[in-house]
């Protein structure tokens, strides 16, 4: 299965569903997703990742790159994620420090740092 | 000895061929359910970082994966991109722990992350791996193994 994106704003969150297998060959679609939103002034995103099959090194690579980016514009990144095969890639690498992970969407919409 | 041999070339492509083999090859040995995702991600991982290597120094080169059943399942995936010395040992991943990710794991590789966080990656995964220099030229052998039943 291929990735597939689609993103929908919550007042000034940007929600962007991902869906599919993040690897090696999809991520550059996903990764030129998130430089397009912080490009044109969505510093506050959210990657719902419920609908990912499958995520990699890679993968994790463009969701760090996007956080360095908003980042870069005092926004944030948060995911969300309840899949435990998904769960435990972030765990092993110690992404859990990094990113905050809600259990949906609308936690992750209302969460503030 | 049940063997699946599968050449690849360094296209990204390619590394979901592979998972769909080493994971349809897992399950006709007999590996349990439960170790299929694992091994999906191991292999995928060993193979991304196998294609990375190629389009870098070896781009005409074939990456090769054998899957045999030897009491065990083994997956062995053979690069034939430079023995570095992150294919000697797995980095604990030092300096990938809270904020302060290393402008390192971003710089050049289109980026992707290095080779070696794959290689850790793995190594956090599976129980049984061995990552050593091919004794037979260039490159590197990332050897993993899973039980069977």
């Amino acid at each position: 299965m291929d990735l597939s994106l689609s993103t929908r704003n919550e007042g000034d969150r940007t929600i962007v569903a991902v869906g599919g297998e993040i690897d090696v060959y999809t991520a550059p679609k996903l990764r030129e997703q998130l430089i397009d939103l912080v490009s044109n002034g969505s510093y506050h995103i959210v990657v719902d990742l419920e609908g990912v099959e499958f995520l990699d090194s890679t993968g994790l690579g463009v969701l760090v790159g996007g956080l360095k980016r908003v980042r870069a514009h005092d926004g944030s990144l948060r995911l969300v994620c309840t899949q435990e095969r998904i769960l435990k890639i972030f765990r092993i690498t110690g992404l859990t420090k990094v990113f905050p992970i809600h259990p949906s969407v609308d936690e992750a919409v209302a969460a503030r740092d | 000895m049940a063997t699946v041999r599968l050449q690849i070339s360094a296209t990204p492509a390619h590394v979901r061929t592979a998972r769909l083999v080493a994971t349809a090859v897992a399950r006709r040995s007999g590996v349990a359910d439960s170790a299929l995702d694992e091994i999906r991600l191991a292999v995928g991982e060993a193979c991304s970082r196998a294609v990375s290597l190629h389009e870098e120094f070896a781009p005409h080169e074939l990456i090769t994966l054998l899957l045999a059943d030897q009491g065990t399942f083994v997956v062995t995936v053979r690069d034939m991109g430079p023995t570095g010395a992150e294919a000697r040992h797995i980095d604990p991943l030092e300096g990938f722990d809270g904020l302060g990710v290393p402008e390192t794991f971003f710089a050049g590789n289109g980026g992707r992350m290095p080779a070696g966080f794959g290689l850790a990656l793995i190594g956090g995964l599976v129980d049984d791996v061995e990552i050593d220099p091919a004794g037979d030229g260039p490159g590197t052998v990332v050897r993993m193994s899973w039980p069977l039943g």
